[in-house]
């Protein structure tokens, strides 16, 4: 029956292209082929479940029915760009989507996720109810008895282990309020031993950019990029990815703004582009200072900005000297006249920004990348100026929120870190004890040592206990809303879970964990079904730094709990309910949203969280009319000046009424206008130079006109402006600093009174020397075809103790130094613009599974060729781990002979076995596949333990 | 009365497939029923270019001309519906179609051809507009309510426009100038050539005749 359906599908797809087309040369497209590769029972067996679900939304989409039509505005929950959607509710039953045309950020405007949200009112494939796999079966339970059983088993292995032995999984999905309310949730438990999904997604970003700059986040704006000159995409497929960002994209690119996109495949974006390099993968380095090198060869950087606002490039500018073209285009593959005509373009159209994501960052060297990138454009002059800056496109809807406020390893929300002082600031914050804190940890050391990151916690479990720089090994792991196929060796991860006491997933949908677990395992695995963010309130911080506030769309579906609520009831299982919500009100178990985001504003002085109060920012979602599109002001209105969403740092008081930083580190505005300059964070002077920013580069109007530090009572009593604040502010901030005075009366004096910025003026830094490569070297990927390049650029020595674990580098590229042989292609992985992430969520939706239905590899025609492999036939894609893959393949130019590349959503499928017998009965994913990251290798980088998942090798060979 | 067209931008489709998604989410078509699909030409390849196809509601519409139970009608506003009471799914539309519009639903236990199933530019059917009935058979109409397809309402780039076809021509008007290039994407030299030949073959041949 399907396979008629199909037939007809690909009939009418050839027609097609023989009308429209004459003179196209003969491939065939990924629709083309998946749809005829879908052919199969599953999907069949599927489309015939859907059948009811879609009759009942039908019956409840009448529009004939009574009932008034209710509107709420919400934001897409599947990508950081944060498009507003405005849900008609009828008598609680969603049953239109509209577009907002008016949100200044997407215009309406939306990609297939964005377009499918209101399937999650369907939400046929969930998690209904808490279950407990029972000899290897998943059973329905109450509430009741799950957290009972999980509080008991946790509490136990809290007493016996101590509670390091628990690690907990938050999530980029969760609102601010709940992954703030999650790392405060994990304090009080007593362990550093949390992380989210930025780990593996820009974690090396947000290190490498803080440390060159000040803050770990895009700098301007997706808006914003209307005013570049030229844009240069490296490591993202922004059509894929953030496929509303090409609006804004392809308006500049019609306005005469040039495009460049450097990737080791020819991506979507590429096919937009003006100028496409293609590259081997995992050697950004050498791309970067190839253009860095004509651009300092022909005198393009900008020399009074870098003399007043740059410390160390003269060190980078002698590393960038031993690149030339020769060196480049051995280690790369790219010519010197290519890169010659990238650094031209984007020296002379100016300003010129530049945009990365994954492709860079998913490296054991990810921290240099970047940083490598940033260095490009502070020779260029580029940042800190509208049109330029590095625009940094998050993933998730809420990762950059989640890495602000959430569950971090190495820091409280804020970015206030884990030292004694932070403990105590947040502890004031939250009214408790910072002893009482200290108490819940195993020791004031575990306190303030940072937790093992979620991309290995599964050598928490395995490594040996002598080894790890913890007291227990991992017992229990709590999968707070994360998939497990998005981390690398998921081959070592069955047999962690194998050894575990216990596995908990909370999440909308069972997810791969459920289904991995009962692979794994006959018991001990309890799943607890969470509502998504339309079943709730609370903000979301998108890409660009801008708060939205979402509201309730529907009522959790089945017997579903927003997170916060699960937390609450956790939390009083474990006997701290009442710390954890001391300045919160509960209603029926449920914290308030409201109060939280209030108590974010109380305590996150560091990043400017404290201006965004719930009340404006309900008020900017009301008055979206009011903004400019180019600009993210308000023209009048009763948002006024304000930017869109109060993109942060938004300082002070919400009734200070900062407005936001659209563009950050702006000299040419006032700091009470959203200007700014790079942060002194590191110290005032280095080696007898000073760090400070030079004589007249100050932001617009500051009193000082030249660098100076950050703020405290002491500098503020110097400088004569102590007074300036009221008495009632005197009083708070006396001992206090800009982060940690609760009364924002520093922030207030320096920045309304005296227009300066709280964190000082300083240099952004070229070299950071706090980093194993203080400037950025180009180091070979731990698993590379290539070992003459190896020989040429060894990695990084192995680390005994870091992250709290043993991590290597030469010791595991020296063994495989000729895995060439034996897997000659370089894997590399990526995104589908239908799916999200691990992609359950987004396979369990009908309207999206059906657009792609199978996991696949793309290999070229010439690699294929030799292996005799044709398009569309069953391979194996096998790695040194010993997996292997069984996906179709995809001959296709999009990759070079040498690389092959796999979308990362997949998982349901198992080196060739359809899992579709562990998930619970009836709430599976529609499409099922094999996850890359089953067979992904080891690699780590060296500052973040980011997994290096974007180069290493494998072998493809007929099914 | 305004004519509705559509027109898709191949500068700026990215084939994103949000307008196939915007369509199931409208008009709630089962699984594989997709009346709009996004056609990627020279996928991977330098030059690729992706174009959202679905009806095109044409002024001299083909499958109205060979439909043996005269099932399809055009509305004041130039939308090309049908009436799926009168619809027998013989098929004949689908051959007819330049562009694979009409889609079949399998109905059954033996699977046969069910009544036909393309976009009705949101426009619904023969029946109340807004009725129950309507919905059923054939999604949403959201031009009864003032709305335009939302397909090209939610388009990720704007590349997807509907509407008054003086109109969204003259967005496209506007966008090709700006561009200093694409206008001859819709006109005579992407129909019958490149190199800017003055005038296909065929047609000299019919003036010297």
């Amino acid at each position: 029956m399907l396979m008629q359906k199909n037939k007809t599908a690909a009939t009418r797809r050839s027609r097609l292209t023989r009308d429209v087309s004459l003179s196209a040369p003969e491939t065939i497209d990924r629709r083309t082929f998946l749809k005829r590769s879908g052919i199969g029972l599953g999907v069949g067996a599927v489309a015939g479940q859907l059948g009811g679900g879609m009759m009942r939304q039908a019956e409840a989409a009448d529009p004939g029915k009574e009932g008034k039509v209710e509107i709420r505005r919400t934001v897409c929950t599947h990508c950081s760009v944060g498009c507003a959607i405005d849900a008609e509710v009828v008598n609680g039953v969603w049953v239109g989507q509209e577009p907002v045309f008016d949100s200044p950020i997407n215009l309406g405007a939306h990609c297939a996720k964005g377009a499918s949200v209101r399937e999650h009112g369907h939400g046929e494939m969930r998690l209904k109810y808490p279950m407990k796999l029972v000899d290897g079966k998943y059973q329905k339970i109450s509430w009741d008895q799950a957290l009972n059983e999980i509080g008991e088993k946790l509490l136990a292995i809290r007493k016996q282990h101590g509670p390091d032995a628990v690690y907990w999984i938050g999530s980029s999905k969760h609102s601010n309020e709940q992954s703030y309310l999650m790392r405060k949730f994990v304090s009080f438990w007593g362990t550093n031993n949390c992380d989210h999904q930025a780990r593996v997604c820009h974690a090396t970003t947000v290190a490498g950019v803080a440390n060159t700059w000040g803050y770990g986040a895009m700098t301007n704006s997706y808006n914003d990029m209307q005013n570049a000159k030229a844009i240069f995409f490296m490591g993202s497929n922004a059509a894929e990815a953030h496929p509303v960002a090409m609006m804004h994209v392809l308006h500049a690119k019609e306005s005469g703004t040039k495009i460049i996109v450097a990737d080791p495949r020819f991506t979507r974006t590429a096919a937009k582009a003006d100028q496409y390099v293609r590259f081997r993968s995992g050697t950004d380095i050498p791309v970067i200072w190839g253009i860095l090198y004509h651009v300092f060869k022909n005198g393009w950087e900008d020399k009074q900005y870098i003399a007043d606002r740059v410390y160390g490039m003269e060190k980078v500018r002698e590393e960038v000297a031993k690149w030339t073209p020769e060196v480049v285009k051995e280690a790369c593959g790219v010519d010197g006249e290519t890169l010659f005509k990238v650094a031209e373009t984007m020296a002379k159209n100016r300003p010129s920004s530049i945009v990365w994501c994954m492709g860079q960052t998913q490296h054991s060297i990810g921290n240099a990348m970047v940083r490598a990138f940033c260095i490009l454009q502070l020779a260029l002059g580029n940042i800190g100026k509208s049109g330029g800056g590095a625009n940094i496109f998050r993933g998730h809807d809420n990762v950059q929120g989640a890495t602000d406020l959430g569950p971090n390893p190495d820091s409280l929300p804020g970015y206030y870190g884990i030292a004694a002082g932070a403990w105590k600031h947040w502890a004031r914050v939250w009214g408790v004890d910072y002893e009482w804190i200290k108490s819940r940890y195993a020791s004031e050391a575990m306190m303030t040592k940072p937790g093992i990151t979620v991309s290995r916690w599964i050598d928490g479990v395995l490594e040996k206990n002598e080894n790890i720089d913890q007291g227990p090994n991992l017992k229990a792991v709590v999968y707070w809303g994360m998939a497990p196929n998005s981390q690398s060796r998921g081959k070592e991860m069955i047999e962690a879970m194998k050894a575990l006491d216990l596995l908990v997933v909370v999440d909308p949908y069972p997810s791969a964990t459920a289904a991995m677990g009962a692979m794994a395992r006959k018991d001990g695995v309890y799943l607890l079904p969470a509502s998504t963010q339309f079943e709730t309130v609370g903000s979301v911080t998108a890409s660009n730094r801008s708060l939205q506030w979402r509201e309730k769309v529907i009522e959790p579906l089945f017997e579903s709990k927003p997170d916060h609520t699960i937390m609450y009831l956790l939390a009083q299982k474990f006997g701290f309910e009442k710390e954890f919500t001391k300045n919160i009100k509960v209603t029926n178990n449920e914290p308030s949203m409201e109060d939280t985001l209030r108590e974010i504003n109380k305590g996150s002085w560091t990043i400017g969280y404290t201006g965004q109060s719930p009340e404006r920012l309900k008020l900017h979602m009301k008055n979206m009319h009011t903004f400019d599109v180019k600009t993210l002001r308000a023209k009048g209105g009763p948002c006024d000046g304000d930017y869109f969403g109060l993109p942060w740092p938004c300082y002070g008081t919400p009734e200070m009424k900062h407005p936001g930083s659209p563009n950050l580190y702006d000299t040419s505005r006032h700091v009470m206008d959203g200007g700014g300059n790079f942060r002194a964070n590191f110290g005032v002077e280095r080696d007898g130079v000073s760090l400070l920013a030079g004589d007249g580069s100050a932001s617009k109007g500051a009193d000082l006109q030249f660098g100076y530090p950050e703020f405290d009572h002491v500098l503020l009593k110097k400088l004569g402006w102590w007074d300036d604040l009221t008495d009632e502010e005197k009083k708070e901030a006396e001992g206090k600093n800009w982060k940690t005075d609760l009364s924002g009366g520093i922030q207030r004096v320096v920045m309304k009174v005296h227009g300066c910025h709280p964190f000082g003026n300083a240099k952004a830094r070229a070299v950071v020397w706090n980093f194993p490569d203080a400037v950025p070297l180009h180091r070979e990927a731990l698993y590379s075809p290539r070992a003459d390049m190896v020989e040429k650029y060894p990695t990084h020595d192995d680390k005994k103790a870091f992250w709290r674990l043993p991590t290597l580098f030469k010791s595991v590229q020296q063994k495989n130094k000729d895995i060439g042989k034996d897997f000659p292609l370089i894997l590399t992985s990526g995104r589908l613009v239908e799916y999200e992430g691990g992609g359950e969520e987004t396979r369990s939706n009908p309207w999206l599974a059906e657009l792609q239905q199978e996991a696949f590899v793309e290999i070229n025609p010439k690699a294929a060729n030799d292996r005799g492999i044709r398009d569309g036939e069953d391979v194996w894609v096998k790695t040194p781990t010993g997996a292997q893959l069984k996906v179709k393949a995809q001959v296709t130019e999009r990759v070079d002979a040498t690389t092959c590349f796999m979308p990362f959503h997949f998982s349901g499928r198992w080196m060739g076995e359809d899992m579709l017998k562990y998930y619970p009965e009836g709430a599976h994913p529609i499409v099922r596949g094999e996850a890359v990251n089953t067979a992904t290798t080891y690699g780590y980088d060296s500052v973040t333990m980011m997994q290096e998942t974007k180069t290493t090798v494998c072998q493809v060979v007929k099914a | 009365m305004a004519r509705m067209k559509f027109l898709c931008d191949s500068e700026r489709c990215i084939e994103c497939n949000g307008c196939v998604t915007a369509c199931k989410n409208e008009n709630e078509t089962p699984w594989g029923i997709q009346r709009r699909r996004v056609v990627t030409l020279g996928d991977g390849l330098p030059g690729e270019k992706s174009v959202s196809v679905a009806c095109m509601h044409c002024s001299d519409a083909p499958c109205m001309a060979v439909c043996p139970t005269d099932c399809f009608y055009r509305t004041d506003e130039g939308v090309v519906l049908h009436d799926k009471d009168q619809c027998i799914g013989c098929g004949y539309c689908f051959y007819a179609c330049p562009f694979g519009a009409p889609q079949f639903p399998q109905e059954g236990n033996f699977g046969i051809r069910g009544k036909m199933d393309k976009c009705t530019f949101c426009a619904g059917g023969p029946e109340k507009d807004g009725s129950a009935d309507e919905h059923q058979k054939y999604g949403g109409n959201r031009l009864a309510e003032g709305k335009l397809p939302l397909c090209a309402e939610m388009c990720s780039t704007k590349a997807l426009l509907a509407g008054d076809a003086d109109v969204i021509s003259e967005i496209f008007r506007e966008r090709a100038l700006t561009r200093g290039k694409g206008g001859e994407l819709w006109g005579w030299q992407q129909a019958y050539g490149k190199d800017g030949a003055p005038a296909p073959a065929p047609a000299k041949k019919e003036v010297q005749k």
